[in-house]
């Protein structure tokens, strides 16, 4: 399999040897040859792909002083090698179209093919960021419209698309409460409350601005005790910050009285929606006292998450806070759009033009396709699924909570197989040789070696039952053999890989 | 809609959990909030009619010939970029938190940081930041972070969405000043630049070409900076760097560009992608995710993602940046863009671009009651200045002949004037594209 020759190629910013790989045979049907050269490794100079012809023959005046002294070192290819190159590395990579995905709080759903088309078309795609807004109605009615629809799923008063993702929203919401605290005279609210479940991006925003991150415990239940709440709220908090339901998977129950304790200590109470899959369609975080949230479009919207990105956030807000949103906002005039850049309170941008306009698009036409009975279906699914897993495995990898789960669920693993020494992760790596990605793991950090399972509302009973039946298999090989679990993978491209090499001397480019 | 479980299997599902509906699945929600009213439309689209509904808002943008550059490029995006990154096993993969899984993704992260490094002669790269002006604020938040100092001097003429998120960046916070350097002819003023220069400076932020279009002496700056001992962060259109000064040959401590010119479409604002590198001391102040090159335990290539020390799900409060999705497959996009063209075909796509600017710059000059505002060097936008206001000429032109002439400054700058208008050429555009721009504004003056 291993093809060591080229391996050797690449020494941290040294020289690269281009020799050809040894072609070394597959197993029999598979379609991939081993070859894990880079792109620069294939190049040969002289060869070309894409050319750009200067037909208008005009002088142009670069000056000689600003010439680029050194050619790139980039790879010289042929189109055709291009495209086998990243062809062939794409079927060395996961995704939800080729497998199951069930990352706990990343909501890995189907992303409708429809959704593409659109956000192809030309006249959408090919719509400058500054174009007059008399060319631009078609775009400005669409996010007009988009934004009209999460105010209404969100209980909501104005929504802003212009943050790129979620931690960007979380940024965006956290600046919006500075610049509220601010013309309200009370700069002294410096403390940003989050529970020892949330994601990570919630404190690091948090210090990101120039907040205290106040960390509270988790209550026996998983849910935040609002007696230890109270311990912590005062004139200095200014934004209580919850996901909802949490990523434990629960739902905050008391979550009027915490919201009204917040509220009475004059605090926000933002929500992060990482987890409105759970709610969407059913709940209305308005209603629950919530004064601002994000959502992710890259999660409950159906837009792809494209090995990493590109998302696209969103700031839902109630009136007391809209005048802060950020600039650009679409405004409907008659039967016309606009873009209104003027407004006096506004924190400004949190990047340039107006937003991830085409990860939005994405997200709109998936919104058209729903109904409210079918927006319900999704977060009603999303649950059924979640507490089906959760039912089926609970016997052999016990569950952090007995209660029944919202959208996605934490369990633990079995017993037995850590008194053999086995960890969460030799379970999730095993599960890559069934064809399964695995779940997000260690995650929560308040649960010792956690596997925090999300199916989403889209996977079908069938998928469920054979991951349910290979978690119950890895469990029983563990249990016999627990050296094939700490060696797993076997028949992934590459073995476990060293991350301590790779953070001790980094490799980081050619 | 897209769910996938038929009545039955949710019988058979509601059984195994031991409740009889969802309904028994949500006690902990208190009823009094579930099933509020919507107000939404209640009836859904089928999939024929979306595809109608999202034609028609298509259609109802104008599509106008445009001229508008101004921090956002129309570009040609070769096909292969396109098909390549419509593959499902890219555009529905998520981080590559399990590697051994997700080799095709990690190492197309390895290939986009070497090839932005190299185009940027820069020793590091990460992942990849939401666009150019967050890569902008991200480097001179990690620029402060290193020197301890809270004074940055910023270019006059930095594109103004930069100066805006670059702020944001900073909370809006009066903790930290951002001066701004003065410009003369449209440049940064090197004797004002020195003049401003202290040890209390953290660093020269600059980008260049500069908001007008013009090619700052970057060399120059960057010297200036460093015998003050202030850091510099400059922001690079990467599509002139085929052949024009890269920032790590005139010494960038930081380098960060709008990728959307590496084949992403317009889409009104994003999704794009921040580009963002720097010198190897810095790497550990870098936001974001990074791929690095390792071995599997057979001793075999493979990667991962590393340094993970710097980021918030590791470090939380004390991480380098909030950011966890990144543009990721924006970056894809851009390295097989950078794969396709090669070094030969950059430098040609710079030149296609300084020549169609330059054509347009001769073009429209030779108009009566208009001239060009500088006479600095450009690469593919400049300054015209055309009599009168360049607001109502625009609005004139676009409702005629549905021509988008450029950007009005006269906002944005008003020292400039009414009659100032950002145009910008690319290689999309060719002499008839030129000539009806040359004829329309000459017509309507």
């Amino acid at each position: 399999m291993t093809n060591q020759t080229s391996a050797e190629h690449v020494k941290d910013g040294g020289a690269v040897k281009t020799s050809p790989a040894i072609p070394v045979p597959g197993k029999i049907g598979d379609l991939i040859k081993p070859d894990n050269r880079l792109s620069i490794e294939k190049s040969d100079p002289g060869r070309r792909a894409v050319r750009f012809g200067n037909s208008l023959k005009a002088k142009e005046n670069l000056p000689a002083a600003l010439a680029r002294k050194t050619a790139p070192r980039l790879p010289e290819l042929s189109e055709f090698d291009v495209v086998r190159h990243y062809t062939r590395l794409s079927k060395i990579n996961f995704s939800i179209d080729t497998h199951f995905y069930p990352l706990g709080s990343c909501t890995m759903k189907y992303n409708p093919k429809i959704n593409e088309e659109a956000a192809a078309l030309e006249g959408l795609a090919n719509l400058h960021p500054l174009a007059h807004d008399k060319s631009s109605q078609g775009t400005l009615e669409m996010l007009y419209d988009l934004e009209k629809r999460l105010c209404a799923l969100c209980g909501m008063d104005a929504f802003t698309l212009q943050p790129a993702a979620g931690a960007h929203s979380e940024f965006t919401g956290l600046l919006i409460a500075k610049a509220y605290f601010a013309k309200k005279g009370q700069r002294q609210r410096v403390d940003i409350i989050c529970p020892d479940s949330a994601h990570g991006t919630n404190p690091a925003t948090a210090s990101m601005l120039g907040f205290n991150a106040i960390n509270i415990k988790s209550g026996p239940d998983g849910r935040v005790d609002p007696a230890d709440l109270k311990a912590h709220l005062g004139e200095k908090t200014a934004v209580l910050m919850l996901t909802i339901p949490n990523t434990l998977g629960i739902f905050e129950s008391r979550i009027e009285e915490i919201a009204a304790m917040a509220h009475a200590a004059g605090a926000l109470v933002y929500m992060d929606g990482a987890n409105f899959n759970a709610l969407i369609g059913i709940v209305k975080p308005g209603d629950l006292g919530v004064d601002l949230m994000h959502i992710n479009t890259h999660k409950t919207f159906s837009t792809p998450h494209g090995g990493g990105g590109p998302g696209a956030g969103g700031i839902g807000v109630r009136k007391h806070l809209e005048g802060f949103l950020p600039v650009p906002r679409v405004k409907k005039e008659g039967a016309a759009y606009r873009t209104e850049f003027r407004s006096p309170d506004s924190i400004g941008k949190v990047k340039a033009f107006f937003g991830n306009t085409g990860v939005l698009t994405r997200a709109y036409a998936y919104l058209l396709m729903h109904s409210k009975q079918d927006l319900a279906g999704i977060a009603e699914n999303a649950i059924l699924n979640a507490n089906y897993m959760k039912s089926r495995l609970q016997e052999v990898f016990p569950a952090h909570s007995s209660e029944h789960c919202m959208h996605e669920c934490v369990l633990t693993p079995p017993v037995a197989l850590a008194a053999r020494g086995l960890k969460t992760l030799d379970i999730a790596k095993r599960l890559l040789d069934y064809g399964f990605h695995a779940p997000t793991i260690y995650f929560p950090l308040i649960v010792h070696e956690a596997i925090m399972i999300e199916p989403t509302e889209t996977e079908s009973k069938e998928t469920m039952d054979s991951f349910v039946e290979t978690m119950l298999k890895i469990s029983a090989e563990g249990a016999a053999d627990p050296q094939l679990l700490k060696d797993a993978p076997h028949t992934m491209p590459v073995k476990r890989l060293d991350e301590v090499q790779a953070a001790r001397q980094p490799n980081l480019r050619w | 809609m897209f769910t996938a479980n038929t009545q039955k299997d949710r019988e058979e599902m509601l059984k195994t959990i031991g409740v009889s509906s969802v309904k028994d699945l949500l006690k902990q929600v208190p009823a009094k909030f579930l099933h509020p009213a919507f107000d939404l439309p209640g009836a859904a689209l089928d999939e024929q009619q979306t595809a109608r509904r999202m034609k028609v808002l298509a259609a109802a943008n104008t599509a106008p010939l445009s001229f508008l550059g101004a921090g956002a490029y129309e570009r040609y995006i070769p096909a292969a970029v396109k098909a390549l990154i419509s593959r499902g096993e890219y555009l529905t993969a998520y981080t590559p938190y399990q590697a051994e899984a997700s080799q095709g993704i990690l190492q197309t992260i390895y290939e986009y940081q070497s090839s932005v490094c190299a185009l940027y002669a820069m020793d590091c790269a990460n992942a990849s930041m939401y666009d150019g002006a967050s890569a902008f604020g991200e480097a001179v938040r990690a620029a402060v972070r290193v020197t301890g100092k809270k004074k940055v001097l910023c270019q006059e003429t930095l594109n103004p969405q930069y100066l805006q998120t670059l702020k944001t960046y900073f909370a809006n916070s009066a903790e930290y000043q951002f001066v701004a350097i003065p410009s003369k002819d449209g440049l940064v003023d090197a004797d004002k630049l020195s003049a401003l220069l202290g040890t209390d400076t953290a660093c020269v932020a600059f980008q260049t070409p500069n908001f007008f279009g013009l090619l700052e002496d970057a060399p120059r700056i960057s010297e200036l900076a460093h015998k003050a001992g202030a850091l510099v962060v400059a922001a690079a259109d990467p599509a002139g760097l085929g052949s024009l000064t890269p920032p790590g040959e005139y010494g960038a401590d930081f380098a960060v560009g709008e990728g959307q010119s590496l084949g992403l479409p317009l889409s009104y604002g994003g999704p794009y992608l921040g580009i963002f590198t720097c010198k190897k001391e810095f790497v550990r102040q870098m936001p974001g995710r990074i791929a690095g090159m390792t071995r599997d335990k057979d001793g075999k290539r493979g990667f991962v993602l590393t340094l993970q020390a710097r980021e918030q799900h590791i470090r939380r409060d004390k991480a380098a940046s909030n950011i966890c999705s990144n543009e990721a497959l924006c970056a894809l996009s851009a390295t097989i863009y950078l794969a396709l063209l090669g070094p030969e075909g950059l430098k040609e796509l710079a030149k296609a671009n300084a020549g169609a600017a330059a054509f347009a710059a001769a073009k429209l000059s030779a108009i009566p009651g208009a001239a060009l505002k500088f006479k600095g060097a450009f690469f593919n936008e400049f300054v015209l200045e055309v009599k009168g206001d360049a607001a109502a000429l625009r609005e004139k032109v676009l409702a005629g002949e549905n021509i988008d002439i450029g950007l009005p400054l006269k906002e944005l700058y008003p020292a400039l004037g009414p009659g100032a208008l950002l145009v910008c050429a690319t290689e999309t555009k060719t002499e008839e594209d030129i000539l009806r721009l040359e004829k329309a504004i000459r017509e309507n003056i």
